[in-house]
């Protein structure tokens, strides 16, 4: 669309405007970037008062843990074409050798085995191979940036940190089934009924979003420690302790996040026209096949959009999963404040700051792949609202 | 629909909200009103130790927590009416403190210091996060087409990471030997010490607070940019509005329920701050009303935890959720009447 002149913007406009973006888009990304950059590196030069031994790594280099020129451009090649793979290839492959019942299934095990193939290749096969090339190149094959994964290493196979991903997924994969199951139904409900009850509840939903956490696990502690004398008398000896138990904070997070879930997944039914109902219904269907049959398949970029949100909840808790897990069964979030309390030498916090890389890298992904759901959901209650 | 589908088909998430939130809601209230011990008995231990003819016996009083029949700590609960409440909000100490002439002392006590860094915290990134994000939407709504893509996916990056994982990127930036303390340090000549100071934590807190929520406001304002109606910014050029009047006079007003909706949110979500504290571990010069409770349901030294006076500590934050909600909850029920 051609602007008018009478629409055309002076340039001092256009070049602050431009500035100024370019100034939020540095403020976003440099923390996050930084730390990316600093988990790489050996705690000295991580700590350094000079941007550019961070980023270039002297010490690291000195350590011998560096990567030539060839170790770089090798590197990039194959992330590039990873990733262009994972969007090219994987999609298909999935869809192919899945029966379309099972799609949700096929895709998690498609994503596992990328990733798995991905690690292998990438920290088995490479380094190697690049070692005996480097050996050979000459001056392209000495190293010019430092760069060590050993800060990973000790997080997740020393440190045992891949229990508490475990854990996440655990939750998390909990909280988004049992949200949107219930969610569903109840966001159709809510969508499909005008009567004072059902604003009611939404009213009352909105209230429980307001509320702090720390006061609904208030509620909670006392009951979950001492659950096994309250329950023994209708189960007898079975009775369990809920305290420090997976299942009982994934039932509490998914209450935390029903209100929200259901005032989001019904904004998302009530885009879908009555008439569909309607015909269904008329056609012989109960309210319930009517839902199942006729509205799930054309809903599913809304329960997408809501499962993300709820995925961002269970990963991103710390209060409740730390109140009410003990340490064996500790998420990732909030075992990684056990890293930078008992932070005393640098290498520590080096190590924690690559334990918080490792919790950011799937959330990284998240936007990348669900980017326009992720606004499509943010602005679902509020524009309309 | 008819109430029985309509029950089948929101039962099961008002069922969870009830067991999950509604009835601790109402053992919270319940339990600040109550304190639970552990049964001390008294009793009198006599140690003897060999000497030459006689024995040399001592004894002492000592206590200990009375075990029942399984050999757990036997308890009672006892009501103690207002008592977990008076001991949070120490109202002696305040009314000491007015009459002394130095009311700064009042920040000494826990409660009070937690709601002073709430109310400062959420009122201050309130007009910054709608600021902050209006300019960005401005922004990007202004950039050619084809770099929005990017700009919106690097300004989500704030908003989707992990609170305490922000907040604690942020720290290592600052806090000890940090990139930007140093440029700080080498640009003013000075030693900076960023972790013993409260107020730069504080504004760190607040830092991280509006660079978290921005995007938030951001993309919506930005889906609110999209619907402004083209004819009457048209009209407002022919009756001669400069681009000033253009945004205060018709992008502003057609935005306003969406400023309106952030700010609400932002309210409910800034008030109950905590992963802050967390990450920048502040708890020594800076904590929330959230933390408060936080750390009461924490268990102490000896493994006790004071549920009674987190109790007291959650209804007490609860009136400032009540009070913030009230006034949008009275327009949507005028709205409801309205229309009904």
């Amino acid at each position: 669309m051609a602007t008018s002149r009478a629409l055309r913007q002076p340039a001092s406009l256009r070049i602050g405007s431009a500035a100024f973006l370019t100034f939020w888009c540095l403020l976003a990304a440099f923390p996050l970037f930084w730390i990316l950059v600093m988990s790489f590196k050996s705690p000295v030069d991580a700590f350094d008062a000079s941007a550019l031994a961070v980023i270039f790594g002297p010490r690291t280099i000195a350590e011998g843990k560096g990567l030539s020129v060839i170790d770089i451009a090798v590197g990039l090649v194959f992330l590039y074409f990873a990733v262009r793979l994972a969007f090219t290839r994987l999609p298909g492959l999935v869809w192919a050798l899945t029966p379309p019942e099972l799609a949700v299934l096929g895709w998690l095990i498609g994503c596992l085995a990328y990733a798995a193939v991905f690690v292998v290749l990438l920290f088995g096969v490479l380094p190697p191979v690049l070692g005996i090339i480097d050996s050979v190149a000459g001056p392209l094959g000495q190293p010019v940036l430092g760069m060590t994964t050993e800060h990973y290493r000790a997080v997740w196979v020393e440190n045992g940190f891949y229990r508490n991903f475990i854990n996440s997924m655990i939750v998390t994969g909990g909280v988004v089934t049992i949200s949107l199951t219930v969610g569903t139904l109840a966001g159709y409900g809510l969508a499909r009924s005008g009567s004072n009850l059902a604003f009611w509840l939404l009213i009352a939903a909105l209230i429980f979003r307001a509320l702090p956490h720390s006061v609904l696990v208030a509620g909670y502690l006392p009951v979950f420690i001492n659950s096994a004398e309250i329950l023994r008398p209708i189960l007898g000896d079975a009775a369990p302790t809920l305290y420090g138990q997976p299942l009982a904070v994934i039932m509490v997070l998914v209450a935390i996040n029903q209100p929200f879930t259901i005032w989001m997944l019904r904004s998302f039914f009530q885009s879908i026209p009555m008439e569909l109902d309607e015909a269904a219904r008329v056609d012989g269907c109960t309210h319930f096949q009517a839902f199942r049959r006729v509205i799930m398949p054309v809903m599913w970029p809304g329960v997408i959009t809501t499962g993300l949100f709820s995925f961002l909840l269970g990963y991103n808790d710390f209060l409740v999963t730390s109140l009410l897990l003990d340490s064996q069964n500790q998420t990732m979030v909030p075992a990684i404040a056990g890293y930078f309390n008992r932070e005393t030498t640098t290498t520590d916090q080096v190590e924690a700051i690559a334990a918080a890389v490792s919790i950011t890298a799937p959330l990284f992904l998240l936007v990348m792949v669900f980017q326009r759901q992720i606004v499509s959901g943010l602005t679902a209650g509020a524009v309309k609202g | 629909m008819k109430f029985r589908t309509f029950a089948a088909f929101v039962g099961p998430s008002v069922f969870m909200m009830v067991v999950f939130i509604a009835l601790p809601l109402i053992s919270v209230f319940v339990q600040s009103f109550q304190v639970t011990q552990p049964v001390i008995e008294r009793i009198e231990v006599e140690t003897c130790s060999a000497g030459f003819l006689e024995q040399t016996c001592t004894t002492r009083v000592t206590t200990r927590p009375l075990l029942d029949e399984n050999g757990q700590p036997q308890t009672t609960t006892e009501w103690v009416g207002l008592e977990s409440y008076a001991n949070l909000l120490q109202l002696d100490r305040v009314r000491n403190a007015i009459a002394a002439g130095v009311p700064e002392r009042i920040l000494q006590i826990d409660f009070w210091q937690a709601l002073r860094f709430t109310l400062t915290f959420t009122l201050l990134t309130l007009p910054l996060v709608v600021g902050l994000g209006l300019a960005i939407a401005l922004a990007v709504n202004n950039a050619a087409r084809s770099i929005r893509g990017q700009v919106i996916f690097v300004s989500l990056l704030p908003f989707i990471i992990t609170p305490v994982i922000g907040a604690l990127s942020i720290r290592w930036l600052f806090y000890g030997d940090g990139i930007v303390t140093s440029w700080l340090e080498a640009l003013m000549g000075t030693d900076i010490s960023v972790a013993a100071n409260g107020w730069a934590i504080e504004a760190l807190m607040m830092f991280y607070r509006v660079w978290h929520v921005a995007p938030f406001a951001f993309v919506i304002f930005y889906a609110g940019l999209q619907t402004v109606n083209q004819d009457t910014l048209e009209s407002a050029i022919i009756d001669g509005a400069n681009r000033w009047e253009r945004l205060k006079f018709v992008i502003v007003p057609h935005l306003m329920p969406l400023i309106v909706f952030i700010a609400l949110i932002h309210l409910m979500d800034a008030y109950r701050a905590f992963e802050e504290v967390v990450g920048f571990s502040s708890q020594a010069q800076r904590i929330t009303l959230q933390w408060l409770t936080y750390d009461l349901l924490q268990p102490d030294d000896a493994g006790n935890r004071s549920i009674s006076r987190a109790s007291a500590s959650a209804m007490l934050t609860m009136i400032g959720i009540v009070i913030i909600l009230l006034p949008p909850l009275r327009r949507t029920w005028r709205d409801h009447k309205g229309v009904s």
